[in-house]
């Protein structure tokens, strides 16, 4: 086991590497430089010639400089904690990732507890219920879970309470620290949208895990004791099923970052996601680099703790 | 000689291959209830994309003068949006972009993910130990942000669309091709195949990728589901297909979110749409996996083995 921690642990050391190269490289591929955008600004300001401010604006955000030097100056930066400033408004990336992560983090950990909230229980009936129509109904609605775009589900929130109700989610964003229940009531309902694909997933999970578990002898053991279906299902079979499915559902975060990016648009909140579009928006290398660096360090480290849940839970796994 | 003995083989291996997909047919009605619905929403779809212009009463981006936001009607079953355009005609021709844009991207999906898989896989070794750090690098970044930076980059457009989409899910699903490979590479007919002197291009057109086509045809029914879904969300960002081509996730956006409050037809259609097709895409897509995949079949997939009803009424019969 820890020679497969310790492989494991050396392997991310290259493709973090090449992470950083690609997140250096893609962004500054990016067409319409920012350049031409802030001299389109400063163009109404002042009359000088056009070359003299490029010069100027490139030496400013380090641009000049070739670009194996501008990677090496990055990265170094990187290391000391520091991800630049923005383009435009020269604000710290790092300070500012530090407010909006919380937001993003609140929305994704409600995700998942919703997520599961939704989920378990009807995977559990679907598998002690198997290829009955309840079956088939759980099946479908953990489809539809995955197929329905958040998108839209978000849109209709907003627009029928309206109309029916009056009622339209609060669009300004109430910190977690100056009012708990009202931050709750905010985030409930983009919360739950966004763990209604996880629930699709967990859904599955816990169903194929209760199959498999149910299979097992001492289950077999416990009905022939005559115990009854719910204190066998509840005492002997859950306990064994849940446990993966609980730790591998709170170790979705990629699923939850894809979906925060638009849910958080839609919701005004001042998460990362937010915070990542207007960047692109802008063509802010820095802030779009920084988001990109963080965002796949997180899965990078996220996806080796799923390997090794799934490699301590599961004994059938080789470690090689 | 070899020459007759080739073609033989090929007619042999043709019939084989027809009667397997009539046969796969066959089981899915008879074992997949799930699955047929979802087969019978993805041919309605291929019907409604291919005969866009016979199906739509009008022209996708044909204004009818005085009809602007008028509700569902007999005259527009489906309402008009903000310029008057017919809302049923444009989630008809919206079909077929989603049609266009799944089929090619899963296309490009496909050809990407084997070609990367087999070769990753049948050299194994320091190439495929390289060639993975790459492929882990790209997976580190959630989908929709890798897709937003990789659609600023190229700009919106329909191609760019397909090409994004078919290498971002090719790249991912080479880890599928990659695992099948060195599944089969072992076995004795590779073996057998090599040591008569077969060349490799026709050691992988004729023994590695016949018996690798289960995973891909999953491969490509998964995918689709996906990409439709992620183009939706592309182009309700506005990094996707750009108005007046009508895209369900961009009628989803702009006027449609501008107006949704007056006019809540127009958010409502294209977003059902969506949800349906992808919903049936991905029933029939499990249910393929379930038909295709040996490994599952008998486990996992068909949850076979174990009735727990059956067991119940075991148990109880027992206990009385």
């Amino acid at each position: 086991m820890s020679a497969y921690i310790i492989r494991r642990l050396l392997l991310l050391i290259p493709t973090l590497f090449l992470v950083t190269i690609i997140v250096f490289l893609m962004v500054r591929l990016i067409p319409g430089d920012v350049i031409d955008l802030i001299m389109e600004e400063h163009m109404f300001e002042t009359k000088r010639g056009r070359e003299v401010n490029i010069e100027a604006i490139k030496g400013r955000l380090g641009l000049d400089l070739p670009i194996h030097v501008q990677y090496g100056r990055w990265i170094g930066d990187v290391f000391r904690g520091d991800l630049g400033e923005s383009m435009w408004t020269d604000r710290p990336v790092t300070e500012e990732l530090r407010n909006r992560l919380p937001v993003s983090l609140e929305l994704g950990i409600l995700g998942i507890i919703v997520g599961l909230i939704i989920a378990v229980p009807v995977g559990i009936y679907s598998a002690i219920r198997q290829d009955t129509v309840g079956d088939y109904l759980g099946r479908s609605f953990a489809i539809l879970c995955i197929a329905v775009p958040n998108f839209w589900v978000a849109t209709m929130v907003i627009v029928f309470p309206s109309i029916w109700w009056q009622w339209t989610p609060s669009l300004e964003y109430i910190p977690l620290a100056d009012n708990p229940i009202e931050n709750f009531k905010q985030f409930i309902i983009p919360a739950a949208i966004l763990g209604m694909v996880l629930s699709g997933y967990t859904m599955r999970m816990t169903r194929t895990m209760m199959l498999e578990v149910l299979r097992q002898d001492y289950i077999r053991t416990a009905w022939s004791k005559g115990l009854r279906e719910r204190v066998v299902i509840v005492r002997h079979a859950l306990k064994n099923a849940l446990i993966p499915v609980v730790s591998i559902a709170a170790l979705q975060i990629p699923v939850l970052i894809g979906g925060s990016v638009i849910i958080e648009q839609i919701f005004s909140l001042p998460g990362m996601g937010r915070y990542f579009l207007e960047a692109i928006a802008d063509r802010d290398y820095t802030i779009v680099s920084g988001i990109n660096l963080v965002v796949a360090s997180v899965v990078l480290l996220n996806n080796l703790m799923t390997d090794m849940t799934y490699a301590y839970l599961d004994p059938r796994v080789q470690y090689r | 000689m070899s020459q007759t003995a080739d073609t033989l083989v090929g007619v042999v291996a043709e019939s084989k291959r027809r009667s397997l997909i009539v046969d796969l047919l066959v089981r899915l009605v008879k074992e997949k209830p799930l699955g047929t619905i979802g087969g019978v929403i993805v041919l309605l779809l291929l019907i409604t994309g291919i005969f866009a212009n016979f199906l739509a009463p009008y022209g996708f981006n044909e204004f009818i003068a005085g009809s602007f936001l008028k509700a569902p009607s007999a005259q527009h079953i489906l309402g008009t949006d903000n310029v008057g355009r017919d809302i049923l005609s444009r989630i008809i021709y919206g079909a077929r972009v989603s049609m266009i844009v799944g089929l090619a991207a899963a296309s490009i999906d496909v050809l990407v993910a084997t070609i990367i898989g087999t070769i990753s896989g049948l050299i194994g070794g320091k190439f495929d130990l390289v060639v993975q750090r790459f492929v882990d690098a790209f997976m580190c970044f959630p989908g929709l942000i890798l897709l937003v930076v990789l659609m600023s980059l190229l700009g919106s457009g329909m191609l760019q669309v397909i090409l994004v989409l078919g290498f971002v899910w090719g790249i991912g699903g080479s880890r599928i091709v990659r695992g099948a490979v060195i599944g089969i590479k072992e076995n004795v007919y590779v073996e057998a195949a090599r040591a008569i002197g077969c060349s490799t291009s026709k050691l992988i057109t004729r023994h590695i990728l016949p018996n690798i086509m289960a995973p891909i045809i999953i491969l490509f029914t998964i995918a689709v589901g996906g990409i439709i879904l992620a183009e939706a969300s592309l182009s309700f960002l506005g990094y996707g297909i750009p108005p007046p081509t009508p895209s369900w996730g961009g009628m989803l956006s702009g006027a449609g979110r501008y107006y949704m409050l007056l006019a809540p037809w127009m958010v409502i259609w294209p977003g059902l749409a969506l949800t349906i097709v992808v919903f049936g895409i991905n029933m029939l897509g499990d249910a393929m996996r379930d038909l295709l995949d040996p490994r599952l079949r008998g486990g996992v997939g068909r949850y076979g083995g174990v009735n727990v009803k059956k067991l119940a009424v075991k148990g109880k019969s027992k206990s009385e």
